[in-house]
C-alpha cells in the first residue's frame, strides 16, 4: 500500500515537472517570436534604405547579366548546366536574396559587445546569442519584401528566367532560403561578433569576412563553374549553404532528391556554427570585461 | 608663390601625415588590414578568372587582354578609394550632427573632408591593380611608341579623376538621401564592378548609364582596347580611347553641381 502510494506520488510529481516544461517551452517559443517580429518590424522603418538597396541589387543583376549570359553564349549556349534561362534565374534570386543573406559581415550585437552593453544582454532571461540571431533573421525576412521579391520580379519581367519543374521545389526552397538566412546570422556572429570578447577591433574580421563570402557563397558567379579544387574549397565552407544551395533548390537546378541532401548538409552547418558560437558565447561571458562605470 | 601655396596647404598636410601615422601605430592592426585589402583585390580578379576558367574569349578580349582592363580600372579605382573613399562617411556624419564641426573651419568644405583621411591600406589593393596592369602590358603584343606610353598614363589620371568624381558625387547625393546611401552604391562600386568587365558585352542601355552618363568604360576598357588595336564596339571611332580626359572632365562636372546641391540643402546637424 506505502509502496503503491510512493509510486502514485512519483508519478504525480513526473507528470508536472513534464507539464512545467511544456510551459517553459511554450513560452520560450514566444519570447523568441516576440524577438523575431520586433527585428522585422524594426527593418520596416528604413524604407528609403530598402529601396537603396533594391536600386542596386537591380544595377548589379544587369551587370550580372551581361557578363554572364555573355560567358554562357561563349561556352556555346550551355555551361555545367546552365543554359540562359537558368543562368537568368540564378542570378535575379541571388540578387534578391542579397538583402536578407548576411554576406557584409555587420550585425547589431558586434557593437554590444564592443562597448560592453552586452553585460545587460547577459542579465536578461534570454541567451544572447539566439536573440542576437533571432532578431537579424527577423530584419532579414522583413527585407525580402522590398528587395527580394521586387528583384525577382524585375529580372522575371525584364529579362525572363526559368522555373522549376517541380511543385516542390518552391516549399523546399522556401525553408532552404530560411535556413540560409539564420546559417548566415549565426555565422556572422561566430566570426565578426563573438572574437569582440577578446580583440578590441573587429573591422578587420568584418571586411575580411564580407570578401571571402560573398565570393564563396556564389554570388557573382555560381560555385559550379569554379575549377573542381576551388568548387570543392567553397563546399568546405557555410558560404554555398547561405546563398547558392537555396538558388540551387528554388531555380530547380537540382531534383527533389538532392534538395533533401541539400537541406540535410544546411541542417548541419546551422547546427555546427550555431554549437561554436554558444561555446564562444560561454567562454566570452567569463573574459568580459567592461570598462567605466 | 610658392611660399603661400606651402602655407596654405600646411594644415592639410598636418592632418593627412597624422592620419598615416595613426594607421600605422598599431602594427598588428595594420598588417591585418593590408592583407584584407589585398585579398579584395585578388578575389575581385578571381571573380573574372574563373569565367575564362571555362570560356577563351569574353567580348572578343581574352583573359590577358582583360587584365589589362582590369589592371587600368582596378589601379585607378584603389588609388581613388584610398583618397576619396571616406566621403562614403557622408551620411554617418549627417545623422550624428558631426559635420557641422567642420563648418567651423576657415576651410573649404569638400577639401576638408577629402584630406580628412587616408586609408593606407588600400594601398595594398592598388599593389593588386598595378601588378594586373603591368603583366597585362607585358605578355600582350603592343606596338610601343610614344604615343603608347602617353595613352597609358592619360588614362590612368583620367581614371583615377572618374573614379574620385564619383565618391564627390554620390557625397553630394548623401545630403538628400541620408538612409537611402546605398542608392549611389549602385553606381560608384556598380561602377567598379562594371569599370573591370569587357564592355563589348553590355547592351545598350548599359552602354548609356555606364558607358557614358557614369563614363565606365572610359577608365579601363576602352584605352586598353586603343593600346591593343582591338577595334572599339558600337561603331566608336578608333581614337575614342583617347578621350579618357573629356570623359574624367564630364565626371567632374557632374561631382561638383551634385556637391554643390548637396551642400546648399543641407540645413545642419540641428545641434
Amino acid at each position: 500500500m506505502k509502496a503503491s502510494f510512493g509510486r502514485t506520488g512519483r508519478n504525480l510529481a513526473r507528470g508536472a515537472g513534464r507539464l512545467r516544461l511544456l510551459f517553459l517551452m511554450r513560452g520560450t517559443i514566444r519570447v523568441y517570436w516576440r524577438i523575431l517580429v520586433a527585428g522585422f518590424r524594426r527593418q520596416s522603418a528604413y524604407l528609403l534604405a530598402a529601396f537603396g538597396g533594391l536600386v542596386a541589387n537591380t544595377t548589379f543583376g544587369l551587370l550580372k547579366v551581361a557578363i554572364l549570359f555573355a560567358t554562357v553564349r561563349a561556352a556555346g549556349g550551355e555551361l555545367q548546366g546552365y543554359d540562359v534561362a537558368l543562368m537568368s534565374t540564378y542570378i535575379w534570386v541571388s540578387q534578391g536574396l542579397l538583402g536578407s543573406v548576411n554576406l557584409f559581415g555587420r550585425i547589431d550585437i558586434a557593437d554590444r559587445i564592443k562597448d560592453g552593453d552586452v553585460a545587460v544582454d547577459f542579465l536578461r532571461p534570454l541567451d544572447v546569442q539566439a536573440a542576437a540571431i533571432t532578431t537579424e533573421v527577423g530584419k532579414s525576412l522583413f527585407n525580402l519584401i522590398p528587395r527580394g521579391i521586387p528583384s525577382v520580379l524585375i529580372g522575371g519581367l525584364v529579362v525572363g528566367m526559368a522555373l522549376p519543374d517541380h511543385p516542390a521545389s518552391y516549399l523546399l526552397g522556401a525553408v532552404s532560403i530560411l535556413l540560409g538566412i539564420a546559417i548566415s546570422a549565426a555565422t556572422v556572429y561566430l566570426v565578426v561578433a563573438a572574437p569582440g570578447f577578446w580583440l578590441v577591433e573587429t573591422r578587420g574580421l568584418q571586411i575580411l569576412y564580407m570578401v571571402v563570402s560573398g565570393f564563396l557563397a556564389g554570388l557573382f558567379v555560381p560555385i559550379w563553374i569554379f575549377p573542381k579544387w576551388l568548387e570543392m574549397l567553397a563546399q568546405a565552407t557555410p558560404f554555398p549553404s547561405m546563398m547558392m544551395y537555396p538558388v540551387d533548390i528554388i531555380s530547380g537546378r537540382v531534383d527533389v532528391t538532392e534538395s533533401l541532401v541539400l537541406l540535410a548538409v544546411q541542417l548541419a552547418w546551422l547546427a555546427g556554427v550555431g554549437a561554436l558560437g554558444q561555446v564562444l558565447t560561454r567562454a566570452g561571458r567569463r573574459h568580459l570585461e567592461v570598462q567605466g562605470g | 608663390m610658392a611660399d603661400s601655396l606651402g602655407a596654405r596647404t600646411r594644415p592639410y598636410r598636418a592632418v593627412l601625415a597624422s592620419r598615416a601615422r595613426s594607421q600605422r601605430s598599431y602594427r598588428a592592426s595594420f598588417a591585418v588590414d593590408l592583407a584584407s585589402s589585398m585579398l579584395v583585390g585578388v578575389i575581385e580578379l578571381a571573380e573574372i578568372w574563373v569565367l575564362f576558367h571555362n570560356v577563351v574569349e569574353l567580348g572578343g578580349l581574352e583573359f590577358s587582354q582583360i587584365l589589362l582592363v582590369f589592371g587600368l580600372a582596378d589601379l585607378c579605382f584603389s588609388l581613388a578609394d584610398m583618397t576619396f573613399g571616406h566621403c562614403d562617411n557622408l551620411p554617418t556624419y549627417l545623422r550624428a550632427g558631426t559635420l557641422d564641426v567642420f563648418y567651423l573651419r576657415p576651410q573649404p568644405l569638400l577639401l576638408q573632408l577629402v584630406t580628412s583621411d587616408i586609408s593606407l591600406r588600400r594601398l595594398a589593393r592598388a599593389a593588386v591593380g598595378a601588378v594586373a596592369l603591368v603583366v597585362g602590358l607585358t605578355v600582350n603584343d603592343i606596338a610601343w611608341s610614344p604615343a603608347h606610353v602617353l595613352l597609358l598614363l592619360v588614362a590612368i589620371v583620367s581614371g583615377y579623376a572618374m573614379f574620385a568624381g564619383m565618391f564627390v558625387w554620390a557625397g553630394g547625393a548623401q545630403f538628400f538621401l541620408v538612409e537611402g546611401a546605398e542608392t549611389t552604391n549602385a553606381f560608384v562600386y556598380g561602377g567598379r564592378y562594371a569599370a573591370t568587365q569587357p564592355a563589348s558585352v553590355w547592351n545598350r542601355p548599359l552602354w548609356a548609364v555606364f558607358g557614358f552618363f557614369f563614363p565606365m568604360a572610359f577608365t579601363g576598357f576602352l584605352p586598353a582596347l586603343w593600346l591593343l588595336g582591338v577595334e572599339a564596339p558600337l561603331g566608336l571611332p578608333d581614337w575614342v580611347g583617347w578621350c579618357a580626359p573629356v570623359a574624367a572632365a564630364w565626371t567632374w562636372v557632374m561631382a561638383l553641381v551634385s556637391w554643390r546641391l548637396g551642400v546648399r540643402h543641407y540645413q545642419g546637424g540641428g545641434g
